[in-house]
């Protein structure tokens, strides 16, 4: 038997010498980078599979964030955060804001070849607002303020019940073919790129549509691929197998060569948050939670988790929505252990509890999140357990069937209203998985999406962004910074308001 | 009986996994850190007298994290082996000595075990049985390793079934009961102990493997596999975590499997 010994010493000392030459420093010998064939196609390399390719169906931010490239609506968003005709050329409003009307644009193609028509758009607009004849409840629940559509030649007239300053904000929604049922597989759009294949859990395969109406993307093909591991990411890119990856973390970035990487920075537009579920206990009473505030260290977890890197948020909004934003929310609860268990033997638990905190494996800044909660917590007495999950079991359990105590994501807005924001957190929401419950929010929502002047409008918003926090629905912690590494030789990355990566305005440059 | 000599396998497997074990039992009390705290002003810091084995990227000694990764890692293991040595034990004993229909219909089930790769079939228990969790990687690595329990000690058994002692004791009016503990039992255990030893560091390695899937463990606890998880995600900023504690496993394996050998080893010069 002294030969298997042998064997295993070998393996052994194999083993020693293969870690000692990962551990050497400075890397002397870059990994080889893949000639690039064509100056015409991008790999970008992102975290999660895609949800449902139909837009109107999609929940999944990462979906929307690619699928971006692929819809249009009437209008669409600029990198300003401004609203621009689309595949209408022209808006107006008429009867004091009761009253829109569209002027669609002449030969605007969609992706299957076939002209933009009005039983399109009517169509898609009827879809999302639950006005077609199969009776579904509204997907988009803004748009059952629609009261009449009506399409004439190329005018559409869109009339409301009240006046709704963020209507047009709305219309972003992608206009798709009526007689087409493919979308879930084969989505049809208007957008700068078209859809051309989807491997699940593998990639996504976007091809320029040629016949665009408006300025065409510079690439011919960009690669979506998902890579469900943080340091795969990682490697994706030394190897030359990814050109560019969003959403990354300091210590992904630090691991880049930098005569092959620039990193880009910008805000990912997000609310991340300890998000409670205020129906279960003992998150449904308000010490509890305000306790929960008061323990949880957002700076801490910044510094410890994300390298000082995001911004500190006390609300279901953040800075990039301007005037809507309340900055003074932010350090409504300052990091006090002391006044946090002192709210805890309020609310009878003088000596903490346990509970869950539900995350997606996937995406590591969440679980690294989680990590960095679970030890401040320790401090208060809470004691925190980590439930990993994979990120379908999570929208269809924690965000579908609200089954979670607690979980941390980041939750986006896909336009520009502070409506798609705090929406959620009224009792009649279909998305608002946390279960708030509180009829003085409901009451201020429907304040809010009456009100006819927009200063008045923004109050309302900005009164019920200080209830949410006074009230701690949930633990807020920070708009993550958006590391986005980006391949030498690349340009044109724009950052948008909105959870979005535009692969139109990106190009080699050499 | 003659004397038993320790030889040299053994007693150098014995001290690898004494050590380890030693070591891993007082990380159960005691540990220089604790394994979850984080320090910002402390991140990736390289092995150094304070942090024998550096610090991870919430600032976290990794040399306390091993010592309880590894406890975590033995505690699965022992119970993952106890599951599948006694049952195995229980199906090889029944097989073995009464032969005959239950025999064939057990030892086909158990071919059918076998013919699954051992992960892929854990993987399935677990998605059958519920939460990723410690106790049902346990459970599921178990049923993953009965069958090569079964095998082996369905062959001692039948090897023993008609032997002149067994026999004699059966015409003394002996139960069978009493027959297989007492009579037989005890006559497998060189079989046994070694199938215990490989069976051993097959679920050390199970465990890592799972673990390293990103199943078993929950953050922030530790076991080795889970921490060779994390330490591959850093590899390039601190590459003595994959190194510490890829060493700590291969030396545990290493130690077991040489008690293994020595154990074979003596068995053979006894008999």
């Amino acid at each position: 038997m002294k030969k298997k010994i042998l064997a295993v010493i070998l393996v052994l000392g194999m083993l020693m010498a293969l870690l000692a030459a990962c551990g050497r420093k400075g890397g002397e010998t870059p990994p080889a980078v893949k000639e690039r064939t064509t100056a015409n196609e991008i790999t970008i390399g992102i975290a999660q599979d895609l949800d449902s390719l139909d837009p109107h169906l999609a929940v999944a931010a990462g979906t929307k964030e690619v699928m971006f490239n692929v819809f249009e609506g009437l209008v669409k968003p600029t990198s300003d955060g401004n609203l621009v005709p689309a595949v209408a050329s022209n808006v107006s409003v008429e009867d004091g804001g009761l009253t829109y009307v569209f002027t669609l644009r002449q030969g605007v193609k969609f992706h299957n070849g076939k002209t933009v028509e009005m039983q399109d758009v009517l169509y898609s607009v009827r879809r999302c607002a639950g006005l077609l004849e199969d009776g579904a409840e509204p997907l988009v629940p803004a748009l059952a303020v629609i009261a009449d559509i009506q399409g004439e030649g190329d005018t559409l007239t869109i009339t409301l019940s009240e006046p709704n300053l963020e209507f047009l904000a709305y219309m972003t929604l992608a206009i798709l073919p009526a007689d087409y049922d493919q979308q879930a597989t084969a989505p049809v759009g208007t957008g700068p790129f078209k859809f051309v294949s989807r491997a699940a859990q593998d990639n996504v395969v976007l091809e320029r549509f040629d016949d665009y109406w408006g300025t065409p993307a510079k690439l011919q093909k960009v690669t979506f691929k998902i890579i469900e591991d943080e340091s795969g990411l990682v490697r994706g890119l030394q190897s030359g197998a990814l050109d560019l990856v969003s959403h990354m973390t300091y210590t992904q970035i630090s691991q880049l060569d930098k005569n092959d990487f620039h990193v880009e920075e910008g805000s990912m537009n997000l609310v991340q948050a300890l998000y409670l579920n205020n129906s279960v206990k003992p998150f449904d009473d308000v010490r509890v939670r305000q306790a929960l505030c008061y323990a949880i260290d957002k700076q801490g977890i910044i510094d410890m988790a994300f390298d000082g890197y995001g911004i500190p948020l006390g609300t279901s909004m953040f800075p990039s929505f301007g005037k809507y934003y309340d900055d003074s929310l932010t350090d409504y609860y300052p990091h006090d252990v002391a006044k946090a268990k002192e709210l805890l033997a309020q609310a009878g638990y003088p000596n903490g509890f346990e509970m869950t905190i539900t995350v997606p494996s996937n995406y590591q800044p969440h679980v690294d999140t989680a990590q960095v909660i679970v030890e401040q917590l320790k401090e208060t007495g809470i004691t925190a357990t980590i439930i990993p999950v994979e990120w379908d079991t999570w929208l269809s359990d924690v965000y579908g069937k609200s089954e979670f105590q607690s979980t941390i994501t980041g939750l986006t807005s896909d336009n520009m209203t502070a409506r798609k924001l705090l929406e959620r957190f009224n009792t009649q929401a279909g998305n608002n998985f946390t279960k708030y419950n509180n009829p003085k929010y409901d009451e201020l929502f429907a304040q809010a999406v009456a009100a006819t002047d927009d200063a008045a409008q923004t109050a309302i918003y900005r009164q019920m962004e200080r209830h949410l926090t006074e009230n701690a629905a949930n633990v807020y912690i920070q708009d993550m910074a958006d590391l986005v590494a980006v391949r030498n030789g690349v340009k044109g990355l724009t950052f948008y308001p909105l959870y979005v990566l535009d692969v139109s305005t990106l190009y080699w440059d050499k | 009986m003659r004397k038993r000599k320790i030889n040299g396998y053994l007693l150098v497997g014995l001290i690898i996994t004494g050590a380890l074990l030693l070591m891993t039992l007082i990380g159960a009390f005691h540990t220089p850190w604790d394994p979850n705290a984080m320090s910002a002003t402390e991140k990736f810091q390289a092995p150094s007298l304070a942090h024998l084995f550096g610090t991870d990227r919430f600032g976290r000694d990794i040399f306390s994290r091993v010592l309880k990764g590894s406890g975590t890692t033995l505690a699965i293991a022992l119970a993952t082996v106890a599951i599948g040595a006694v049952v195995g034990t229980l199906v090889g004993a029944v097989t073995g000595f009464f032969g005959g229909v239950v025999d064939d219909a057990l030892m086909r089930l158990n071919d059918a075990l076998t013919a699954f790769p051992s992960i892929l079939l854990a993987l399935l228990v677990i998605s059958i049985v519920g939460p990723e969790n410690k106790y049902n990687v346990v459970l599921a690595l178990g049923i993953v390793f009965i069958p090569s329990f079964a095998r082996v000690t369905r062959t001692a058994f039948a090897g023993l079934r008609d032997a002149n002692y067994i026999t004699s004791a059966r015409l003394m009016g002996a139960s069978n009961g009493r027959i297989l503990l007492i009579h037989m039992l005890p006559n497998t255990a060189r079989v046994l102990l070694p199938a215990v030893t490989i069976g051993f560091n097959n679920a050390v390695l199970a465990e890592a493997s799972m673990s390293f899937l990103g199943i078993g463990v929950t953050p922030p606890d530790a076991s080795l596999g889970y921490l060779l998880k994390e330490a591959q995600s850093m590899l390039a900023l601190a590459p003595w975590y994959a190194l510490c504690t890829g060493t700590v496993i291969a030396l545990l394996v290493f130690g077991v499997g040489l008690i293994g050998e020595g154990l074979q080893k003596m068995d053979r010069e006894v008999a």
